[in-house]
């Protein structure tokens, strides 16, 4: 089912009794871009706020002393870290440029539907490119 | 304004612009901290410790510590405003959140300061 996929209150012939949903299911929901841009947002800046406090201790090892920089690196080359840090890079860039997006937004750009759509899409994409650079040149 | 014009907290505007403009530091810090890793490619302690050791450096590794903790006071605040109703566990929780980024923001303090 799709909802919203037909203005509401418009009588179509022969599904008057077409049942309007009573409750918003989150899974029969198509996102638009711009939604799916949003939420991730928030989720990244969820993940940002809980890994704080691993940052702020990787960074006090690493600029402590030689085997705290030592332990850094080692951890730094842990393949189940690497994959932690990448998913961590994503969620710094994924929620810089979606918060470029709403300051873009508040000055009035971005807000016809195509360019929405477009500039969403190019946001999804360059935080992943960005994310793939980032983690490739400091993890691998 | 009489009558119901005047409901609300009133923060609104202030938060925002603490939202954007933290925003915006963060972001430029960033990016610097990009250009100058990417400048100096560190690849011992002490390079890596002398891309924050300049005094400048320092304080704008503080800024950026504190615009961070402000933004993300504002985001967290906002998440637990949308899904924790119950007043005792949303108040709770507050707390819990400016107690950590109180204790987060001493602790960059000293790791920034410290920097030898």
């Amino acid at each position: 089912m799709r909802v919203g996929s037909r203005p509401s209150g418009q009588a179509v012939a022969g599904s008057a009794a077409r049942p309007r949903p009573i409750y918003l299911n989150l899974l029969a929901i198509r996102f638009p871009l711009p939604a799916v841009v949003s939420f991730l947002h928030r989720v990244s800046g969820v993940v940002l706020f809980l890994a704080l406090p691993f940052a702020l201790w990787l960074l006090e090892q690493s600029l402590g002393t030689q085997e705290g920089y030592a332990r850094a690196a080692a951890l730094a080359a842990h393949p189940a870290a690497k994959i932690v840090f990448g998913c961590l890079l994503w969620a710094y860039a994924h929620h810089l440029l979606a918060g470029l997006r709403l300051l873009a937004m508040d000055l009035g750009f971005g807000l016809e539907r195509r360019a929405a759509r477009r500039l969403s899409a190019g946001i999804l994409c360059a935080g992943l490119a960005a994310a793939a650079a980032l983690a490739g040149a400091w993890l691998w | 304004m009489v009558g119901g014009a005047l409901k609300g907290a009133r923060y609104g505007l202030r938060d925002w612009l603490i939202q954007r403009s933290s925003a915006l530091l963060a972001a430029g810090y960033s990016v610097l901290l990009l250009a100058r890793g990417l400048w100096a490619h560190p690849h011992s302690l002490a390079q890596w410790q002398g891309l924050f050791h300049p005094l400048a450096m320092r304080l704008a590794s503080e800024l950026f510590l504190w615009s961070v903790l402000l933004h993300a006071w504002i985001g967290v605040r906002d998440v637990v405003m949308d899904y924790i109703h119950a007043p005792a566990l949303k108040l709770a929780l507050y707390g819990l959140v400016i107690l950590l980024l109180a204790t987060y923001g001493l602790w960059g303090t000293f790791i920034v300061w410290r920097v030898l």
